[in-house]
């Protein structure tokens, strides 16, 4: 990075008739955070380019490559920016040296295609004019709060100065860490000096190892030793040994979270169609006679939370290079976000937090941007408000991908070439496992800002271009992605065993200055790395589609990872002692006894108007603003789609995909189950219930629940506190029992813990326990799927399954604003057989419309019912509890659109599970509207426009 | 024989499969191909009976959408292109394509009616589906088109633009408008275009391009309501209107 020396030209760049819809938007947004003095935005982009530019090349750069000039005008700029006067407010904002700026790349390329060869370095900015009555003091805060992000970017009040980009050599600097003599107290200070998250037992490993070879360690090997010893990358806590105390007092031992609770049943479960659970980078299940399909789930919450674009943006790139890692073609995207509430107020929230509304809107533009621009539609998810959120927000990216059988290879052979592609390599992401493995506080965002990324999707995209045509024509041994731990990682496990010499000089580098670990360390985003016999043929792949090759060294053979620099050895260590050498953490759990006596239902005097405020509930109200910014209908196969019914604005309960290219109807479901307020109060129970949803949502758009394959992603709080540790116990514990109770495998899972937040205050800000479960199943024929919108007047509705007085952590305790007590839902013994006879009955033809009952219970999926056919329903009880029947949150329910003729045939289909097991509840009306009676009495009569209308109340 | 289809992939196109689908559906025989493969002459363009260029984010959207897709065509192909224009073969221009299309001036190519495809009135990227009526009989593709088109819309920028009203007004003299958005404003027509204009043609009629994806209703269960027995109105028809007029010369 080096202060310009030739002229420097900015060109000023902004729409007609104020046409900038950027600026709406932000003046809305500023009104919101409470900044109501501001009543006029003016957004600007701004171009620097340095170089000699003729006149005549700058009026062709303006007219014919910066600028639309149909709805644009552009403006060189000359001399100073008019300064800010009384009530007018200028802010300019550039990112920070180091951050990618893809469109700086293209300005360069582009403008020697237009045959103007002196522009020799650019960049990009944004400019802002601000009119209203604001101090300097809130103009600070809003820049920050709406305008830029000091992690990524810098600004000025008045014309910023361009800092250009010049690609140069790293600077080779090794250091020896002296460990050998360290006292314990020396060792844990050097531990927390490098942000290596490691404890005194593994710091003590360490120091035997290099006391047992007779010398200290390079700064490469300790940095590599943390990365591959992180809670991200071993997941220590999964793996630990656990000495569990009981509510009881009486003490037990789990010999692994991972080992005894999710790899277990998976393999007592024993299905034949799992082709791979938790040894590749995404579970893979079979397909079809000759596909296979991979799935795989990963958070991205701690840079989220300092940079929510560029967080959320790399979480969805980083995902799809999972399934990329498994050599298959990515086809669909998940992704489901926890925020905190979004009317928080701005005063309230802890030093160094972003807001919740800027978090939000970050995230969701960072999953729309990659999602979209590399063409994988985002196909299924959910939003989620809680309190507990605010500071550490959770951003949970899946990605599915789909290969012929068998055709991911997984071992390097000796003399393989160690080839990385994709993008280039700068000081961004240092760290990132580590960082993900650390409680955050008020100084992350500055300390760690290097650990944030912004994404380039469409390099990405080169990735899968060649990556699969690579498969396709055999040219590599092993593939895997450079995610946390970048190269010291990727290149480390395809060595494990064969062994590797790495030179670091060759890794091509974004800017200069970077020492050697840095260069092994870093995450760079969009880099695969691959062991390929003959470069050639790839290099020729890599030629057509614009991607960037670099050979870095080879596969020995020897067993031994050696990086060099320049020649120099900077690493020389042993496969084995890196991945085998890490002491197993022994650790306490204490398990709180939940709340497991039922309570009396609360009162409620007004069906109508709660059953509408729950509808308004920001985790039941229409996500629709947010699915519809997402691409989901690219490569064409989204068959049931996020959004159904009448006017295309139902909440579907899953996603059904008919992949392209697939011989038959064949198809994949997608689904999930979270559910945050029951992991307040009872973990156990809560790992029950979101499996459980999350089957039963895959089973109502017709998956087959024989045939559906699940991933846990837990993002808990720090599991060095007993009690939070007891509660993971409790969580995983519920996974286990709840896949064998269902023969639900489980093929692939993550954690993310320390999800705690210390504030200024020295409060301890920790996040719900949240365990996401999501599926992935296999539908025989797409055509037979269901949605969940009425279908046509005179059909009967039933509810199937049972209601239980199990209101504990519902939404009508949330929506009543108080405790209201009880306990949550339990697993139900009937579900497996109620699910399977669902299918069947799916299968034969029978069912017009199936929804699963979850948030607000039996009136709000009646309600989402009549909203998404625009069509009436009349629904009578016969029960005692009229609360607890409208909106207890039981499992394993559904209400099911049945025709007339068909009633006999599927109640007596349904009654071979046993009495009441399903309940004939009333029928679909042409007149839209909502009327629940009990027996006689009259609950509610909501008009479908009025649930219409609380149902779209987010913005 | 089936018409070959040139489907074009620049760095960042992503519905190429999409239209490689569905013009094989449409009896055609389509071809993926690089830039790069036609830079270095190892395909052809005059093998090819339909040119198409087809969705995605080429370039990431860098200096406005389409716009160094455009420039590719300008610097690289201006010739070719030129040459398979006036030919009279079926072109056509999806989303991003279009967007290439109207910034390389191919679309609409009508003097004194320079036009863009900008920013959504919303503000944001917006993936929907919209009703389309072809209107237009001097295209080649849509002339003999009698239903309307129901297909998914999936853009940030697709307002379409003319320098001035009575370019507008041009254009629907000249029958250039070839399909618009069928309903009453926002959301039916989700970009705000002037006219509701959701696609254009030259003045010959044989390059159109639309905002909205045709090759993404192919099939009656990517309707969205194929749930509530609705069918018909498949992208598809359009698709084969092009493939039918290649098939013919």
């Amino acid at each position: 990075m080096v202060a310009p020396t030739s002229p420097v030209h900015c060109l000023v760049v902004t729409f007609h008739r104020a046409e900038d819809p950027r600026a709406h938007g932000l003046l809305s947004s500023a009104h919101a955070l409470g900044f109501t003095g501001i009543t006029q935005v003016e957004c600007a982009d701004l171009y620097f380019l340095e170089g000699a530019l003729t006149s005549q090349d700058q009026q062709r750069l303006a007219r014919e490559l910066l600028s639309d000039p149909v709805a644009q005008r552009a403006e060189w700029r000359m001399g100073k920016a008019a300064a800010s006067g009384a009530g007018v407010h200028l802010v300019e904002t550039a990112l920070r040296p180091g951050v990618t700026d893809p469109v700086a790349e293209q300005i360069i390329r582009s403008s020697r295609m237009l045959g103007i060869a002196s522009v020799t370095a650019a960049s990009t900015g944004q400019r802002f004019v601000l009119r209203g009555a604001i101090d300097e003091k809130q103009l600070q805060r809003l820049t920050r709060a709406l305008l830029a992000n000091p992690v990524i970017q810098r600004w000025s009040f008045g014309e910023i100065d361009p800092v250009f980009p010049h690609p140069a050599e790293a600077s080779g600097k090794v250091e020896t860490i002296p460990v050998r003599e360290l006292s314990d107290d020396g060792l844990l200070a050097l531990s927390k000096q490098r942000r290596a998250a490691l404890d005194l037992a593994e710091m003590k490993a360490i120091q035997g190892f290099y006391r047992s070879v007779g010398r200290d360690p390079t700064d490469v090997e300790l940095e590599t030793i943390a990365q591959t010893w992180s809670e991200h990358c071993v997941h220590k806590t999964f793996r630990a040994r656990i000495s569990v105390t009981g509510p009881d007092g009486a003490s037990s031992e789990v010999d692994g979270l991972l080992r005894t609770f999710i790899r277990a049943p998976t393999e007592k479960i024993a299905a034949p169609w799992v082709r791979s659970a938790f040894v590749d980078n995404a579970g893979i299940i079979d397909f079809d006679d000759e596909n296979e399909v991979s799935f795989k789930v990963e958070t991205h919450n701690h840079p989220s939370a300092i940079e929510p674009f560029g967080g959320a943006n790399t979480g969805v790139g980083g995902v799809i290079r999972d399934v990329l890692g498994v050599s298959a073609k990515p086809i669909a995207a998940t992704d489901v976000l926890c925020f905190g509430p979004q009317e928080t107020p701005p005063q309230g929230l802890p030093e160094g937090v972003l807001h919740p509304r800027r978090i939000q809107s970050g995230v969701v533009a960072g999953v729309q941007d990659y999602g979209n621009k590399i063409g994988i539609p985002t196909v299924n998810g959910a939003i989620l408000y809680d309190e507990g959120y605010t500071s550490n927000p959770l951003v949970y990216c899946g990605c599915v991908g789909i290969a012929p059988k068998g055709s991911h290879p997984r071992q390097p052979q000796k003399g393989d070439r160690v080839i990385v592609l994709g993008g280039r390599t700068g000081r961004d992401g240092l760290r990132g496992a580590t960082f993900s493995s650390m409680t955050m506080d008020a100084q992350t965002g500055e300390v760690a800002g290097a650990s944030v990324q912004i994404g380039d999707p469409i390099v990405e995209k080169g990735l899968i271009e060649v990556c699969t045509r690579a498969r396709d024509r055999k040219l590599y041994h092993a593939i895997t992605d450079c995610g946390a731990g970048g190269l010291s990682s990727a290149v480390g496990e395809m060595a494990a065993g064969v062994g590797a010499d790495v030179e670091l000089f060759k890794v091509r580098l974004k800017y200069p200055g970077l020492a050697p670990w840095e260069i092994w360390l870093s995450e760079a985003q969009e880099r695969m790395v691959l062991a390929v016999p003959d470069v050639a043929p790839l290099q020729a792949l890599c030629d057509l589609y614009d991607v960037e090759l670099t050979d870095i060294g080879a596969f020995t053979g020897d067993g031994k990872l050696v990086v060099r620099y320049q020649g120099r050895p900077v690493l020389d260590l042993p496969t084995d002692f890196m991945h085998d050498g890490i002491p197993r953490r022994h650790l306490k759990a204490e398990i709180v006894t939940p709340v497991r006596s039922a309570a009396p239902a609360p009162r409620v005097d007004d069906v109508g108007r709660t059953t509408l405020k729950l509808l308004a509930h920001p985790n039941i109200a229409s996500k629709a603003p947010v699915i519809r910014i997402y691409d989901h209908e690219v490569q064409g196969g989204t068959v049931v789609k996020p959004l159904t019914g009448a006017v295309n604005d139902g909440p579907s309960d899953a996603c059904v995909l008919k992949p392209m290219g697939t011989k038959g109807l064949r198809g994949i479901v997608l689904s999930n189950g979270v559910n945050p307020q029951f992991g307040k109060r009872d973990a156990y129970r809560m790992a029950l219930s979101v499996v459980d949803e999350a089957l039963r949502n895959a089973v109502a758009v017709g998956a087959d629940p024989t045939r559906v394959a699940i991933l846990d992603n837990f993002c808990w709080g720090d599991p060095l506190r007993p009690q939070t540790l007891g509660a993971l116990v409790e969580a995983a514990r519920g996974c286990r029992d709840a896949a064998l109770h269902f023969g639900t495998p489980f093929i692939s899972g993550k954690d993310s813990l320390n999800n705690e937040y210390l504030g200024a205050d020295g409060q301890r800000h920790a996040i719900p326990p949240t365990l996401l479960i999501s599926a992935m199943g296999v539908i025989d024929d797409v055509t037979q799927a269901v949605t969940m919108d009425l279908k046509e007047a005179g059909n009967v509705v039933y509810l199937l399954g049972e209601t239980r007085a199990e209101l504990g952590g519902s939404h009508l305790g949330l929506v009543l604003g108080r405790d209201i007590g009880g306990v949550v839902p339990d697993q139900v013994e009937f579900a497996p057989a109620l699910f399977k006879a669902l299918h069947v009955a799916i299968r034969a033809g029978v069912v017009r419309a199936c929804h699963d009952l979850s948030e607000g219970g039996l009136a709000v999926a009646a309600a989402e019912m009549a909203i998404a056919g625009r069509l009436g329903l009349e629904l009578t009880l016969d029960v005692d509890d009229v609360v607890t029947a409208l909106f207890s949150e039981s499992n394993a329910r559904f209400l099911v659109e049945v025709r007339s003729k068909d009633t006999a045939a599927f109640e007596s289909h349904l009654a071979a599970l046993g009495p009441r097991r399903y309940t004939r509840l009333g029928s679909v009306v042409a007149t839209p509207a909502l009327s629940i009676k009990n027996r006689t009495e009259t609950l509610c009569a909501l008009p479908v426009q009025e649930l219409v209308a609380a149902w779209n109340t987010l913005p | 024989m089936a018409p070959r289809v040139l489907i074009l992939h620049a760095t960042g196109t992503n519905r190429d499969h999409d239209a490689a689908a569905a013009f094989q559906l449409a009896g055609a025989e389509p071809e993926i191909v690089p830039l790069q493969e036609l830079r270095e002459r190892r395909r052809k363009w005059q093998d090819y009976q339909i040119l198409v260029v087809p969705g995605g984010f080429s370039y990431a959207d860098a200096l406005g959408a389409g716009k160094l897709f455009a420039l590719d065509l300008q610097s690289y192909f201006v010739d070719e292109v030129k040459a398979f224009v006036q030919s009279g073969r079926p072109v056509i221009g999806i989303c991003n394509g279009f967007q290439a299309l109207v910034k390389s001036g191919l679309l609409p190519a009508l003097d004194g009616a320079e036009a863009t495809l900008t920013f959504n009135a919303s503000g944001h990227f917006e993936c929907r589906w919209v009703t389309l009526r072809p209107v237009s009989r001097v295209c080649l593709w849509t002339r003999d088109l009698t239903d309307e088109i129901y297909c998914p819309v999936a853009h940030g920028e697709g307002r379409f633009l003319v320098a001035s009203d009575s370019a507008l007004s041009q254009l629907k003299q000249r029958d250039q408008v070839a399909l618009t958005y069928v309903g009453n404003g926002y959301p039916d027509n989700p970009n705000g275009s002037p006219g509701d204009v959701a696609g254009v043609c030259n003045p010959q009629g044989n390059v159109l391009g639309l905002m909205p994806h045709p090759e993404d209703h192919i099939q009656p269960f990517q309707h969205p309501r194929w749930t509530r027995g609705e069918r018909g109105k498949l992208g598809l028809k359009l698709l084969e209107a092009g493939v039918r007029h290649a098939a013919a010369m």
